[in-house]
């Protein structure tokens, strides 16, 4: 009798109680190994430790915990692929890549496979085009809105005319080394400035010719859209030629402190785009500290915090975070599927208010993603390296990008895709 | 004259300093070749471990330390004192040593008449191996080197030649960290040189470069000899891990050095080390005037790599052996 009982109660137990929400899975294309590992590093301690928090402080989103899958791609393609297949089953709701070559081989995938693809800053361009790229999401800024910030600059410099200005733009010799080009090329037509391209080979060790050419022409400005070793190695090259600093520009990918530690004191001065804030100087810090670093369930060494590219890997765990809670509002469900999430991507809106409930004021540009804009409006912000202090300081508000140039490009791009590839334009 | 001659003279003059850090790397590998028949895949991950483990030294940090901390929880990384760049330096040639023997006790070894592509194979595992061992033993972050040697242009070498070619010419530009390169690459080669004619362990190292069955009946221990090339090999791999690591950071990417002394080798000969010098001039000079002459203005720029690898194709073509390689003939 009082077996029975006993059974009876676990069972009324066991069905009395609400069931178990199943996790929210963010998968995590990270590279701690190979040639970029040391900017693989921090932005996937950021991204994961921005996950913790939320799971530890808030126990999820809605209630739901967050379960985070690292899978490491070395930054190789390949790899990335295989991560990408080997995860997708797990309920995976959002992919960042982290790549330009793994980006482009997901783009098919996802789109075929539902799930949709966040690449911040990076990948294909024209993806911004919603109606083209239902799963794509480029927000809040893309390359071609970097081209547009740095013409910008020379124009806020020049009290806005750049007219009989020369412009150098040192690249690495790859697909994404040469995505400014086409952009610069229609900005000198507009603004009447000279445009000079000089490619580097990969991987950027080796940049003598590059350097000498820009010390024979003396250049105006220099904008740079390198990556790893090929940015330090141009901003030594600089210092070696003692270029002006101040008119040397990279791209944000090109603006990290381990660009500029090796030059030491000869990179002051250096400046890059960015579309986050800098440092650690923020609320949501104080509560990473409490329910994070000081638990002791800190990513990797737990030594990245208030780095260019940890605050990265954080602003796009919470941007995804918040495109989740989004989701869930929309579709009136606690467990949102890859479909749900993407409708959560396309209706997030980002304001000064969230921004500083988030305990993140002014982190990043207020902007509102749509169907036919998946890529915001290209707000972007300018970084100046303080050796002396070994910081980056941020010396712009974040700025619109010139739409007029970039949109048709955007448009005739993710056209030609989608003429490409059969696709017809439409708001899903 | 004008000033775009002086230009080209200025490229021709930097071509010839690149030509010089290409040829430090390229010294490591001819030295393991000559002497073992080895194509040392490893080579550039050992420029990589050794310009780690230098600035590591220097710099007082602890090896290990995200191991340690994660396996005992505690969180040390620095001893808290820096060493100065020459005891660094020391330290650091004497882990080079320890490591040649242990590839020669754990590798090496094991592999006595195997076929040389079994070498080769058993080199890339080393090489993939040490980029993991260096990473969890240093740290993947990049670190800045600083053996006091200074950078950037010439001050001297630009006020002296400074209207040479009218106003326009701004004079030469010469990199002092390639000088300083260019004196160290000259003191190496002719120590290596003195050290092979001159003194016994340089004669018997000759002696199994030309047959190791001969050298061996002589009573040569041929994995003494081994420890002794690997050992030199890692000492030419710090020095071109120094140089090239204060050019840039001392990061991952350094490894892949590697890559530009291919063409290097293949021009001067896997055997000479006169040819790998002459190799890396040929290679440096060229690829510079070609990028300065026909890259840049007509093909888009980015031809470096390209130009060596198609004059080491040129060269492989019609003399494989390359400029100062031994002609092997074998006859049946």
């Amino acid at each position: 009798m009082k077996l029975k009982t006993a059974t009876a109660v676990a069972l009324a137990a066991i069905l009395g109680a609400s069931p178990a929400l199943a996790d929210m899975v963010f998968p995590s294309l990270s590279y701690r190994t190979g040639p970029y590992a040391a900017n693989g590093i921090p932005f996937a301690d950021g991204y994961a430790d921005y996950f913790t928090l939320i799971n530890e402080r808030d126990g999820g989103i809605g209630g739901v915990p967050i379960r985070l899958i690292e899978c490491e791609t070395g930054y190789n393609t390949e790899k990335g692929v295989e991560c990408y297949e080997s995860t997708k089953g797990e309920g995976s709701l959002v992919y960042q890549p982290l790549s330009t070559g793994i980006t482009y081989q997901l783009i098919p995938k996802t789109a075929a496979d539902g799930i949709p693809l966040h690449t911040m800053g990076y990948g294909r361009t024209s993806a911004a085009n919603g109606k083209v790229f239902n799963n794509v999401f480029n927000y809040p800024a893309n390359y071609w809105n970097g081209a547009s910030a740095i013409v910008n600059h020379m124009l806020e410099e020049n009290d806005g005319d750049v007219k009989g200005k020369t412009l150098a733009l040192v690249y690495h010799n790859s697909a994404y080394g040469k995505e400014p080009i086409r952009t610069l090329e229609e900005l000198s037509e507009k603004h009447g400035f000279e445009l000079k391209l000089l490619a580097v080979d990969h991987p950027g060790q080796e940049q003598k010719s590059q350097w000498l050419t820009i010390r024979r022409e003396r250049p105006d400005y220099v904008a740079m859209y390198g990556w790893g070793v090929m940015n330090a190695t141009a901003i030594q090259e600089a210092a070696n030629i003692r270029y002006p600093m101040e008119n040397f520009i990279g791209i944000w990918w090109s603006g990290s402190e381990n660009d500029v530690r090796p030059v030491g004191a000869k990179a002051n001065g250096y400046k890059a785009l960015n579309f986050h804030g800098v440092g650690d100087d923020y609320p949501l810090y104080d509560d990473l500290k409490e329910h994070v670093y000081d638990a002791g369930k800190a990513a990797g060494a737990g030594d990245q915090a208030g780095t260019v590219l940890y605050n990265r890997g954080v602003y796009a765990a919470m941007l995804a975070v918040e495109a989740a809670k989004n989701a869930q509002a929309i579709h009136d469900t606690k467990e949102i599927t890859p479909q749900q999430m993407r409708d959560g991507m396309e209706a997030l809106e980002m304001t000064e208010e969230k921004m500083a409930e988030l305990g993140m004021p002014n982190f990043g540009p207020s902007f509102k993603v749509s169907c036919e804009n998946h890529g915001g409006p290209g707000l972007v912000s300018v970084n100046q390296w303080d050796a002396e202090a070994g910081k980056w300081n941020v010396i712009s508000d974040y700025s619109e990008s010139d739409m007029e140039v970039v949109q048709p490009l955007i448009d005739e791009d993710s056209a030609a895709y989608a003429a490409e590839n059969g696709i017809e334009e439409s708001c899903s | 004259m004008s000033a775009s001659f002086f230009f080209g003279v200025e490229v021709f003059m930097n071509g010839l300093m690149a030509g010089v850090m290409y040829s430090l790397v390229a010294l490591g590998f001819v030295l393991i070749f000559k002497a073992s028949g080895i194509f040392n895949y490893a080579q550039g991950v050992m420029a990589l471990f050794a310009a780690q483990t230098l600035v590591g030294l220097q710099t007082g940090l602890v090896p290990f330390s995200h191991l340690i901390n994660a396996v005992f929880g505690t969180e040390v990384h620095h001893f808290g004192w820096n060493i100065p760049t020459v005891f660094a330096i020391l330290l650091t040639i004497l882990i080079m040593i320890v490591f040649a023997i242990l590839v020669e006790k754990l590798v090496l070894k094991h592999l006595v008449n195997q076929e040389p592509i079994i070498l080769f194979m058993a080199t890339i595992g080393l090489a993939y191996f040490m980029e993991g061992f260096g990473d969890l033993m240093w740290g993947s972050e990049i670190k800045t080197l600083d053996i006091g040697i200074p950078q950037g242009g010439n001050i001297w070498v630009e006020e002296a030649t400074a209207g040479l070619g009218g106003e326009d010419f701004f004079g030469f530009y010469l990199d002092t960290l390639d000088i300083y390169a260019t004196v160290i690459a000259i003191a190496l080669v002719t120590a290596l040189v003195l050290f092979s004619q001159y003194t016994k362990t340089g004669r018997a190292l000759r002696a199994v470069a030309d047959d190791h069955q001969a050298a061996l009946s002589v009573g040569i221990s041929l994995r003494t000899i081994w420890v002794i090339v690997w050992s030199i090999a890692g000492f030419v791999a710090l020095v071109a891990g120094a140089m090239w690591g204060a050019k840039s950071g001392v990061q991952f990417s350094l490894s892949l050095i590697a890559l530009k002394a291919l063409p290097v080798l293949m021009l001067g000969g896997f055997t000479s080390i006169p040819g790998a010098i002459v190799g890396g001039l040929i290679i440096g000079v060229g690829e510079k005037m070609f990028e300065f002459l026909i890259g840049a203005p007509f093909l888009g720029g980015a031809t470096e790599n390209w130009f060596a690898y198609m004059l080491a194709l040129l060269f492989l073509v019609f003399r494989p052996q390359g400029l100062f390689g031994e002609k092997i003939i074998e006859r049946v």
